[in-house]
């Protein structure tokens, strides 16, 4: 299913400063929206969709947030526009985050996401979509992130990014 | 090629001319991570390198929740001490970081990065400080570098003379209200103009400070005579050429501001664009509970001499919570000598310790259902400083003193001679 937000959701919604003091993803897991949307935990289920609207992820630099909905096992973030510093913690953490023309969607709708293709399929309405991934964060995704990156490359594998 | 002053800096970091759009990896002057950002820097930092590129540019302030309120944050703060004395970094527990890196380290001209989204804050003396999160500074603090986007600037021009009892702050509250949560995404602020060119450091890292609050990656005033003067009242003066955007540097937008007739804003929860002039709140008699002056936005001294100016020999209204957090031990010094903190004292504040205190909801003033704060803070977020159902109105020190005073949002003009 598609869990639906608004516009400016920030990361003290996602993981409140009082919440996030642990360096457990699972335990962050646990916490992911536990005041704005408290049933969230308990229900989403592996290749949820959250969908937004702009500016998701404002506010703290805190990586918690990116990191409470990657072990929420979401397929992916959708928006119409991301938060810098929240857009890079996903590119580094392999969280897909992509940004979509998102009014159409609704909660029951049944999406189909294909990275290879760049294409995000609305099953229920018939309707494509139109996204663009940057290249770095799909290959960072499929390299599980970026320290995995480094990991097997190679700290000077940081000036390759730029071709991605 | 004409550039902006983020691009010449960027350029200066990566060994060629960059312009807005370039990927670059750049070389960085210093990396901070503090007691909590640096906690989630140091399973990616292990797994990259064993050492530091660099311990003397790498700093570590514990400021978010400090002294530790629970085991939980202890163990946190406890890790990164382990970390940070086997790299050879020391532990700086003198008040937030964005204060004391503007005091002690940071250079017009510099490069650096900085996990906490407060980063910007130091751009107000001509450097490019941006913010990011853990697992960059982990690979910063590994290699020293880190990738950018080049970003565009958007410039923000103001004018006119500041009306009495408007501050850096009223002006930034006006500048977000046009400008929007994002409407500076991905950009870096420029603010320049004659006001600006008049204000000193501590009143521009107000305004640079809240740039975050924009969405933008840093934000930037040229260095000039008032930087020179503040690196010297630090006891740091630094040799540096004053730098500007060319005259043909492009700009993405730019946006003038005429403040000669501002008069102290306010922003209501829950959005930091959501300001009104603060005798429209004053007008609904909004009861306040807790008046918080601190955090990296606002506790300089220039802010506290306005509050101690507004407070001596009166007492705080009745049942009232009025909490006082110096941004730094410099500024808690220089507030102790000048005899303003026995002034607080008996006024009936809190006087706690140099950190980011209750600014983020985690210690020193956590707020309760329906309470509402008047904050001297960047964020009016639910559920920022405690129960999402707490309502936290943001102003300058002198709205803030002034509510201390009578008990509702009030504007401060009356207060004030």
């Amino acid at each position: 299913m598609n869990w639906m937000f608004g516009d400016n959701i920030n990361t003290d919604l996602i993981t409140p400063g009082r919440y996030n003091i642990t360096t457990d993803p699972e335990a962050l897991a646990r916490v992911c929206f536990i005041e704005y949307r408290p049933e969230f935990h308990q229900k989403v289920q592996s290749g949820d969709f959250v969908v937004a609207g702009q500016n998701f992820g404002c506010g703290s630099s805190r990586e918690t947030a990116a990191v409470a909905l990657k072990y929420s096992q979401l397929q992916a973030v959708l928006a119409k526009s991301f938060a810098r510093i929240f857009f890079r913690n996903a590119i580094n953490l392999g969280l897909l985050c992509i940004i979509a023309e998102t009014d159409s969607i609704e909660k029951t709708d049944k999406l189909e996401l294909d990275i290879h293709a760049q294409v995000l399929y609305n099953k229920s309405k018939k309707q494509n979509i139109a996204i663009e991934i940057p290249g770095m964060m799909r290959r960072l995704y499929w390299e599980g992130g970026i320290i995995n990156y480094l990991k097997t490359n190679g700290l000077l594998a940081l000036a390759d990014l730029e071709k991605f | 090629m004409p550039q902006t002053l983020a691009e010449k800096i960027f350029s200066n970091h990566c060994g060629r001319m960059v312009q807005a759009g370039d990927f670059i990896l750049a070389d960085l002057d210093l990396v901070m991570a503090h007691d909590t950002t640096c906690a989630w820097a140091l399973a990616p930092f292990y797994q990259i390198a064993e050492r530091v590129f660099d311990p003397s540019k790498i700093f570590i302030p514990f400021d978010h929740a400090f002294p530790s309120p629970s085991v939980a944050m202890s163990k946190l703060q406890n890790q990164i001490k382990k970390f940070a004395d086997e790299q050879g970094i020391p532990v700086v527990y003198d008040g937030v970081c964005h204060q004391v890196m503007s005091e002690r380290l940071i250079n017009p001209g510099n490069l650096i990065l900085g996990a906490d989204s407060h980063s910007p804050t130091g751009g107000g003396l001509g450097a490019l400080t941006i913010g990011v999160g853990s697992t960059d500074a982990a690979i910063a603090m590994a290699t020293g570098k880190s990738w950018f986007r080049v970003p565009e600037t958007i410039g923000v021009i103001i004018t006119g003379r500041l009306p009495l009892g408007c501050y850096s702050k009223d002006v930034v509250l006006s500048v977000a209200k046009e400008m929007g949560p994002d409407g500076a995404n991905y950009r870096v602020v420029e603010y320049k103009g004659e006001t600006v060119e008049e204000f000193d450091v501590p009143a521009r890292l107000t305004l640079t400070n809240m740039s975050a609050e924009m969405g933008a990656k840093a934000a930037i005033v040229a260095p000039d005579h008032q930087t020179r003067a503040y690196l010297e009242e630090n006891d740091r003066l630094v040799e540096f050429n004053d730098m500007t955007s060319d005259s043909q540097a492009h700009f993405e937008r730019e946006f003038r501001f005429d403040v000669s007739d501002l008069k102290p804003m306010i922003a209501c929860p829950p959005d930091i664009d959501n300001d009104v002039p603060v005798e429209e709140v004053e007008a609904e008699k909004v009861s306040v509970d807790q008046v918080f002056i601190g955090s990296c936005t606002n506790c300089r001294i220039e802010d506290l001499e306005v509050v101690y100016r507004m407070w001596k020999g009166k007492r705080v209204r009745e049942g009232l919570r009025a909490i006082i957090t110096p941004a730094s031990r410099r500024v808690y010094i220089q507030a102790l000598q000048r005899g303003y903190i026995e002034e607080f004292v008996n006024f009936g504040a809190v006087v706690s310790s140099p950190g980011c205190g209750p600014c983020l909801g985690r210690s020193g003033g956590v707020l309760y259902d329906d309470e509402v704060c008047v904050s001297t803070s960047n964020r009016n977020f639910e559920g920022r400083m405690g129960s999402p159902k707490a309502r936290i109105f943001l102003a300058s020190p002198a709205t803030a003193a002034a509510s201390a005073l009578t008990g509702i949002i009030t504007d401060p003009r009356s207060f004030i001679e």
